[in-house]
């Protein structure tokens, strides 16, 4: 499978890459790490005439200590996020999910901010960015905006990432001392998401004193688990207290039906993920 | 057309491509490098994993102009002067091959893997792998040959985790 023709610009910054995308317009499509665009390229369900490439600009690569956050460029690598110890220490549910995604091939390729703005509601990457409260710089032509991970995911494959901008970095408040555990359930080795559970915790002595719950696949965006949350806090991370706390982590959802399951077994999937995800996240 | 300069396995290319060309093509039809082949064509089997810059990646998902600039190797790249890269030896020794197919792909993924971290157990060398498909279904003998390349023993050791009964059949197939 070979995609159609598309004129190719490689911008080696973000001025030019933003210069690029406005004479361009509606016809081109900005390439990240390309491990979700080009078998879309490929099966040719898109064809855009002009292709952006932002492999080229470093300035939109690493991660960085700023204050209490650390802040990761939207072009670096899941494998470059994976090997952070910055993120391991800060972001752990955000380290967590990525050892998830795909297989190592896709990973050394794939980018951050690619799998966010490509905003598949299976991927893994949107739920504990969602969680960890980031949020993403969104640079335009004339200026620069900052939107909260609750604001950033629209609807199926939608952002609040509009014409002629591209999501530059990510902002993540550091949650050291938080434990983390990403929970997914799939079928075979290196598949999407059927339902992933998010869940990052602070304990302090035997009782949960913060929670922050998100759901992947479990509705055309990421989303956030907040009746089980505010259930959580205070309560022992004791077995029966996480499981009644855990009973209400798909109120208010409504998850897609398909080949892997049907609306109402994803639903009790996320209330036993989202159990063993909160008792893994406390240490249990 | 991009003109692109490209490494690949060890030797300077230059050449004009179009942009949408794939890198798994420019590799087989401009450079005559067969030994890399298509399996899937949909980014799942890694049949046609080489390493760009060093890191594994599959080259039916990287456009022929990503690499302008960059260093392919791929599975003809890796003997020298005539003597198998030890991963090919340890692939031959162990007969982690039925059909061959996913070979090129096995073989270029394990090296990633031993770079990545020397001495895997065999759940790590899986977890490596789980990439790259063998629809001969010979894993058993890929995460020996990946063991004995490693020099953690001859190999013996997997299937350790498996059961008893599958780990004797796996070992009478070989």
């Amino acid at each position: 499978m070979i995609p159609a023709q598309f004129d190719y610009v490689a911008p080696t910054s973000v001025a030019d890459a933003l210069a690029a995308l406005a004479e361009a317009g509606d016809d081109a499509k900005v390439l990240a790490g390309g491990q979700s665009l080009l078998p879309i390229l490929r099966m040719r369900l898109n064809a855009p005439e002009k292709i952006i490439d932002l492999g080229r600009i470093e300035e939109l690569r690493g991660i960085r200590e700023d204050g209490d956050s650390i802040v990761i460029g939207a072009m670096t690598t899941y494998a470059d996020v994976l090997a952070s110890d910055l993120v391991r220490e800060n972001a752990g549910v955000l380290h967590d999910a990525v050892t998830e995604v795909a297989d190592p091939q896709i990973r050394h390729r794939g980018t951050i901010g690619g799998a966010l703005v490509h905003a598949d509601p299976a991927g893994d990457v949107g739920a504990p960015i969602l969680a960890l409260d980031a949020v993403l710089t969104v640079t335009g032509p004339s200026s620069e905006r900052t939107v909260p991970a609750a604001e950033f995911f629209k609807d199926l494959f939608e952002t609040a990432v509009g014409d002629g901008e591209l999501l530059t970095s990510i902002r993540i408040p550091k949650h050291a001392g938080w434990g983390s555990r990403y929970e997914k359930f799939v079928r075979v080795a290196h598949q999407w998401s059927i339902v992933a559970v998010a869940a990052t915790v602070r304990v302090e002595g035997d009782t949960i004193a913060e929670a922050a719950i998100a759901l992947t696949n479990m509705g055309s965006t990421p989303l956030r688990a907040t009746a089980v949350e505010e259930s959580l806090v205070g309560k022992p991370a004791t077995d029966d207290a996480v499981r009644e706390a855990c009973a209400a982590a798909a109120d208010g959802t409504n998850p897609p039906s398909d080949l892997n399951g049907d609306s109402d077994y994803r639903k009790h999937l996320a209330t036993v993920l989202t159990r063993r995800a909160v008792l893994a996240a406390a240490g249990k | 057309m991009t003109r692109i300069n490209v490494k690949v396995d060890g030797v300077d290319y230059t050449d004009e491509v179009e942009p949408r060309m794939l890198l798994v093509h420019y590799l087989r039809e401009t450079l005559g490098k067969t030994g890399t082949v298509v399996g899937c064509d949909t980014s799942n089997c890694g049949a046609c994993t080489v390493h760009l810059d060093g890191r594994s990646v599959k080259s039916c998902n990287v456009l022929a102009v990503q690499a302008d600039g960059h260093e392919v190797t791929t599975i003809e790249g890796i003997a020298t002067d005539g003597e198998l890269h030890p991963m090919q030896q340890a692939f031959h020794d162990c007969h982690a091959l039925q059909c061959g197919y996913c070979t090129p792909g096995m073989i270029m993924q394990s090296i990633d893997v031993l770079n990545d971290n020397p001495n895997p157990t065999e759940d790590e060398i899986r977890v490596g792998l789980e990439g790259n498909l063998c629809r001969c279904t010979g894993y058993h003998n890929i995460v020996r040959a990946v063991q004995q390349a490693a020099g953690s023993g001859n190999g013996s050791s997997a299937g350790a985790t498996a059961t008893a009964d599958a780990g004797e059949k796996a070992g009478a197939q070989s």
